[in-house]
């Protein structure tokens, strides 16, 4: 597990993250098991559960939680899993007692190490005790398990399994098992929408068969959240400012535009081609379309029918009446029939009274594997006749022989998809229902970092939210031979008749929006494939090559004042170091361009006080040393302190610049 | 159409981009070139027992249909209708032999109109005795009015820039040599100026297109003359060859299709691996269409209004520019984001679309979707070879049955998709599905819920016998769709949408009565081996008397009443206490601010009003009862 502990790391500050965001009054409290320490109640009462360490108490979440996780230290002692779970729950049977509300425990676990036998009766009957308990208290359990892949599945990991799917038959617990950090990062839920019913009624097979469902989201996008526009207008005294800002719309006439008309005197137009037709809601409202609210089936069909393609929005599961043991039945064998002869049916939904369109869609099959989850129905939006264009693409057959592969090309080709494997038995990478977020999980953790810094950088992709977005380079690595191929057996050229320009701004993102034209110059140089793959790594440091054009390229970046100050600070180390290391004065012509660069840029950015003192101090320090003719250099060349005209925050006259190095060498004899 | 840089770095709208750019960035304008030679008149098809049809009553229905669908969809592009070889002559050239259709104050080529549409799917009737029909291009006349037609559609596109509008000449015709009357030096002669009016129009940016007609009888042969006015390469005149001698309905399905000018979305570029990268094009094939927007009017004038929006400060009131900077509460407290910011944390690839790896098909699973696909087909515009990669890998992922996974950088929505090679289906009627790539939105773990295990039982979950599963496939054996397709099925609302609409434009009186495709065929369920399967299915899994026992169930609920015996008893303890007081004294004597809430609420709840609000407005909502 300690691999892992990072991510384990992330995936709960986000959990937490986004409780401080969305639910500020949900309540978190941490356990840590196998640490080498002991420290709960239970010990402390009754003896026993070592090396349980309860790492925070179940409070409301606040910074102090998420401070709890940033150091999960490495414990060295073999985890019990039993005892961790007796000991949290324990720990919210002692602070909510039978109060209400959602409770949940998350166990993250590798469930590799053999458990303590019970005082008394089994194993299996200890957890049976312990899911009597939390189905009394109304708590439910989620079970991550981790194992790295390969990892061999001992006699021990086996009974560790069947002990946590014993909690999941006995409906308190969900287990998942995962193998890479990615998806280690995806398996746990971290936030918990409570699930509401689209629609509860009947689905009309005709007007005597009617089977009792429930319709509930099956997907539904996490939106990014929607932040509000800030106002920096309130006086900055005043703690209780909302900073919220107010959108107001005014509707004017086109004929007289200081008028504003009232809402009661407007009327709403629907546009039919250049006609705009003027129609009141009550009128409206007399003849627009109202079907009756209800499910109705038109049909089955072969599946092949219904193309994948053609599936519209988010989907929504049936599931038959919770409790109705009869409308369980007729969906199981209704579904069952379905799978067994590849069928599905078509519905046409309308979920509410007064809905103004209704839902045609598709019926799919949901065949159960787990004992205790009733069979169900996938639901799919399908298109309209409206909605289908029906563009003509030409025939790939049609096309002319410069654009068909040849055979060495179609087996490069071959290869490229057999080898490139994400799914290899037992064993799907990148599964969407262990992946997470990227974009969310890097926008929580920038909140969280702004929240403390409020001028941090927007942090870069980590490592394993990265395995997302680009492939992995493991399974590049491995299928190098074949990758490389590909390339080798096509060739593509850039068609020299369209501007090189255009093309690299349709090809490729530049950075962010504003500074498209003003931050990347060298995207104007670099050839298309330097574009496509830009090197990021590079700006951030000051290097030997081109000091002064790396220093200005951290200062362009200006994405925030700490780039400014960071630059300074590099620039200063770097000329320290090529003084300190200069031997008869072969470095002097680099050292003068650089506190050349340096001292304009302190003067644009109106820090004379940064350059002043580097330059006062690398006198001080140097002057009687190797290098003292240095200094003599830069009087030669006008460089020294910056003085009260350049820049108005400087404390330094014209007089006391002119006179910087003669005035110190006086001071000095 | 160029790629709109707006839309790919767009950010904060969670609207779908697609749709909007399409309207706005390309525009289209259209002239419809018709031949109206007798020889579109004589009947094309002789079929029993059905009325004789003409090519030129195909055309006309295909050019109605398309301008109804236009009229919903892109009601911003223009059209122009134009017949060649009539009798009458009407446009601004004064070119013997072409007559410019147009109603009402509409400009030639302008927006469709509702009532260019209803006078146009007429024309028939009276085409004869208000525009004529004649053979053009004859022996001894020096007139060429295929010549004159695409001068007078030229000079109708000169509006506009083709930079941002694509515009198009669409030429119907059945026949394939307009100049097979003449003969010798004068033939060659005009077909020359002719080839040369068309390279010129084309030269302007024009494009010109032909979806020609062939009779049963003889097929259009392209190469007696237009594949030099197209200006076609041999491999492309496959394409256009129109198949002939099918029905009649293939050939209108295949010139409606032909009409409708495919609009690009984006151009992507496809990073296979590191050296690899290939260069697409996304094309929305599947998209919901909307009622159109709505204006605000001025409901005594009927002239549009302008909105105008401010921002106001909440705090201060002051009136502020539009804001760059954003806010969360989070731990409450404000964090502050610039909008830069926030559209680099949402940029998290550096590709458009990136190449991941590949999976079975069986791995795509009915819940991963979140929106419609894309449709994606390779280009060679700026990077040559492109389209050679992609037909190897499409061929090799259709032969080994899998998908690509890779990842799409869209700025406001970075997403994994499943990109799955799509075979080329063709039927009678031409293409039925294009070969590409379909692009589905694959959802991430946070978007996927699990409402099956909500309600879990402890026990094990009943399952259907194998008796109740031979009975429900019976079922599913009765009620089947034969030849089920998706685009038989109009969306009911929007049809009476547009429906009102259109019956509003035209000023007329009678609402349109449209009928709603969805809904079940009661007359096929109603039929005797349908419903034995039912009532067998419904014995089998409901028990044979569940009618009597659920109507038994409803009445015994009904009789109980739990909820309304408790609101009753609310509403009797509220009107028994607030009689307790004289009311309209009361607020005469303004002493109602000085009873508790709890008193002004066993008012309302007596008399059933609302009892939400703070005392104000709960005083003010019984003063406004008692008449005050």
């Amino acid at each position: 597990m300690h691999g892992v502990l990072q991510e384990i790391k992330n995936i709960c500050s986000i959990l937490v993250h986004k409780k401080l965001v969305y639910n500020r009054s949900d309540e978190v409290g941490i356990v840590l098991f196998g640490t080498k320490e002991t420290c709960n109640e239970l010990a402390k009462e009754l003896g026993g559960y070592k090396h349980v360490t309860v790492a925070h108490e179940i409070k409301v979440v606040d910074e102090g939680t998420s401070q709890a996780l940033q150091n999960l230290p490495a414990g060295s002692v073999p985890g019990k899993v039993l005892d961790a779970i007796v000991v949290g729950l324990d720990m919210m049977i002692r602070k909510f007692g039978n109060t209400k509300g959602k409770r949940r425990l998350c166990l993250i676990t590798s469930a590799q190490h053999s458990l303590r036998d019970p005082p008394e009766g089994t194993k299996e009957d200890q957890v049976d005790t312990i899911a009597d308990q939390m189905k009394r208290h109304d708590i439910k359990m989620e079970c991550i398990v981790f194992r790295e892949p390969g990892v061999h599945h001992g006699a021990v990991m086996e009974e560790n399994d069947r002990l946590l799917y014993q909690f999941r038959n006995r409906s308190v617990a969900k287990v998942v098992q995962v193998d890479s950090p990615t998806s280690l990062l995806g398996a746990l839920k971290t936030r918990n929408v409570l699930p509401v019913t689209v629609f509860r009624g009947d689905l009309e097979v005709s007007s005597n068969l009617r089977i009792k469902v429930w319709v509930y989201k099956k997907t539904a996008e996490e939106k990014f959240p929607t932040l509000k526009k800030y106002s920096d207008k309130a006086p900055p005294s005043d703690k209780f400012a909302s900073h919220e800002v107010k959108v107001d719309y005014e509707y004017k006439s086109i004929v007289e535009p200081d008028k504003v008309v009232p809402p009661d005197q407007r009327i709403k137009g629907y546009l039919y081609g250049p006609q705009v037709v003027p129609i009141s809601s009550a009128e409206w409202e007399a003849v627009k379309f109202k079907p009756e609210k209800g499910v109705k089936l038109l049909g089955f069909t072969d599946r092949s029918s219904i193309l994948r393609h053609h599936f519209m929005k988010d989907v929504c599961l049936f599931i038959p009446e919770p409790g109705n043991t009869k409308a369980t039945l007729a969906v199981s064998a209704i579904a069952r029939a379905m799978h067994q002869m590849n069928k599905v049916a078509i519905v046409r939904c309308v979920w509410r009274q007064g809905q103004g369109n209704v839902a045609f869609g598709v019926l799919t099959p949901n065949i159960s594997s787990v004992n205790n989850v009733q069979d169900s129905f996938y639901f799919n939006v399908l298109p309209f006749a409206e909605d289908i264009r029906e563009f003509q693409f030409r025939s790939f057959s049609s096309l002319p022989l410069s654009s068909q592969p040849t055979e060495e090309q179609q087996e490069a080709a071959d290869n490229l998809v057999k080898m490139l494997d994400l799914a290899p038995p037992e064993r799907e990478i990148l599964k969407p229902e262990f992946t997470p977020n990227p974009m969310l999980e890097r926008f929580y953790s920038y909140l969280d970092l702004k929240a403390k810094q409020p001028d941090a950088n927007v942090p870069p992709l980590e490592r394993c939210l990265k395995r997302i977005t680009e492939p992995d380079p493991d399974i590049i690595d491995q299928q190098t031979p074949f990758i490389q191929n590909l390339g080798k057996a096509f060739e593509l050229k850039e068609n020299p008749k369209k501007k090189k320009g255009r093309t690299q701004d349709r090809l490729a993102y530049t950075a962010g929006d504003q500074s498209k034209s003003a931050a990347e110059p060298s995207v104007e140089k670099d050839g298309i494939l330097a574009v496509l793959y830009p090197p990021t790594e590079n700006i951030g440091e000051i290097r030997d090559l081109n000091p002064v054009q790396d220093f200005e390229a951290m200062l362009a970046k200006r994405s925030s004042s700490t780039w400014v100050q960071k630059a300074f600070e590099e620039m200063q180390k770097y000329t320290t170091a090529l003084l300190e290391n200069s031997r008869d004065g072969d470095n002097y012509h680099k050292a003068l361009e650089c506190f050349a660069a340096l001292r304009k840029a302190c003067i644009i950015e109106q820090e004379p006080d940064e350059f002043n003192q580097f330059l006062t101090k690398t006198y001080e320090r140097l002057k009687n040393g190797d290098v003292a003719n240095f200094f003599q250099l830069l009087s030669s060349k006008n460089i020294s302190l910056i003085s009260k005209e350049e820049a108005p925050d400087s404390d330094v006259t014209e007089e006391m610049a002119r006179s910087f190095y003669l005035k110190q060498e006086a001071a000095s004899q | 159409m160029d790629l709109d840089p707006e839309g790919i770095f767009r950010d904060d709208s969670d609207e779908d981009d697609d749709n909007v750019q399409e309207r706005e960035a390309n525009k289209e304008m259209v002239v419809y070139l018709v031949d109206a030679s007798p020889k579109m008149f004589t009947p094309a098809f002789f079929q029993a027992d059905e009325k004789q049809e003409t090519h030129f009553h195909t055309i006309v229905n295909c050019i109605t249909q398309s301008m109804k669908t236009q009229i919903i969809g892109r009601s911003y592009d223009e059209v122009a209708i134009c017949f060649f070889n009539t009798k009458a002559k009407k446009n601004l050239q004064d070119l013997a032999g072409v007559y410019v259709y147009n109603v009402g104050d509409r400009d030639p080529l302008d927006r469709p109109t509702a009532k260019l549409i209803k006078d146009f799917s007429c024309i028939e009737d009276s085409f004869m005795d208000n525009i004529g029909s004649r053979y053009g291009i004859t022996a001894g006349s020096r007139e060429n009015t295929l010549y004159n037609a695409l001068w007078v559609a030229q000079a109708l596109l000169r509006k506009g820039s083709v930079k941002t509008i694509s515009k198009r000449i669409l030429i119907f015709t059945n026949e394939d040599n307009p100049f097979g009357a003449i003969t010798g030096a004068v033939k060659t002669d005009m077909i020359r100026t002719t080839v040369q009016r068309a390279k010129d129009a084309q030269d302007l940016g024009l494009s010109i297109e032909l979806l020609p007609l062939s009779r049963p009888d003889e097929e259009f042969n392209m190469s007696l003359f237009y594949v030099d006015l197209i200006g076609l390469d041999g491999d492309e005149i496959t394409e256009y060859l129109p198949s002939a001698g099918e029905k009649l309905e293939d050939m209108t399905d295949q010139l409606r299709k032909r009409i409708m000018k495919k609009r690009r979305v984006k151009t992507l570029s496809f990073a296979i691996t590191n050296d690899v990268c290939i260069e697409v094009n996304t094309y929305a094939l599947v998209r919901p269409t909307t009622p159109g927007t709505i204006t605000w009017l001025d409901s005594l004038s009927n002239i549009p209004l302008k909105t105008e929006r401010s921002f106001i400060c909440n705090d201060t009131g002051a009136l502020l520019q539009d804001p760059q900077m954003r806010f969360q509460m989070y731990n409450d407290t404000v964090v502050k984001f610039s909008v830069r910011e926030l559209s680099e944390v949402k940029r998290v690839s550096s590709h458009h679309l990136r190449l991941l790896g590949f999976k079975p098909l069986d791995c795509l699973k009915d819940y991963h979707n979140l929106r419609p696909s894309t449709f994606i087909y390779p280009s060679d515009e700026h990077i040559f070879g492109s389209t050679r990669v992609f037909v190897a890998l499409h061929s090799s992922m259709l032969r080994l049955g899998r998908f690509a996974l890779a990842f799409y950088g869209n700025p406001t929505r970075p997403q994994l998709v499943a990109l799955v090679a799509q075979e080329e289906l063709t039927s009678s009627s031409g293409q039925v599905e294009s070969p590409g790539m379909h692009m589905i939105y694959l959802p991430y773990s946070d978007d996927i819920r699990y409402p099956e295990e909500v309600h879990l039982t402890s026990d094990d979950a009943p399952r259907a016998t194998d008796e109740q599963i031979k009975k429900a496939s019976n079922l599913l054996k009765r009620i089947d769709l034969k030849d089920f397709s998706v685009s038989h099925f109009a969306n009911p609302g929007l049809q009476r949408h547009y429906g009102i609409l259109e019956a509003l434009a035209l000023g007329e009186d009678e609402m349109p009565d449209i009928k709603d495709e969805t809904l079940p065929d009661e007359k096929g369920l109603s039929r005797p081996g349908v419903v034995k399967a039912i009532d067998e299915f419904k014995a089998s899994v409901y028990g044979e008397n569940y009618d009597q026992e659920e109507a038994e169930a409803a009445s015994a609920k009904a009789s109980r009443g739990d909820a309304a015996k408790k609101r009753k008893a609310i509403t009797d303890a509220a009107s028994l206490k607030s009689a307790a007081y004289d009311w309209a004294e009361l607020a005469d004597n303004g002493k109602l601010k000085d009873m508790t809430v709890v008193e002004l609420k066993s008012y309302l709840t007596a008399h059933d009003l609302p009892v939400s609000g703070k005392k104000e407005a709960l005083i003010s909502r019984i003063l406004t009862h008692l008449g005050k």
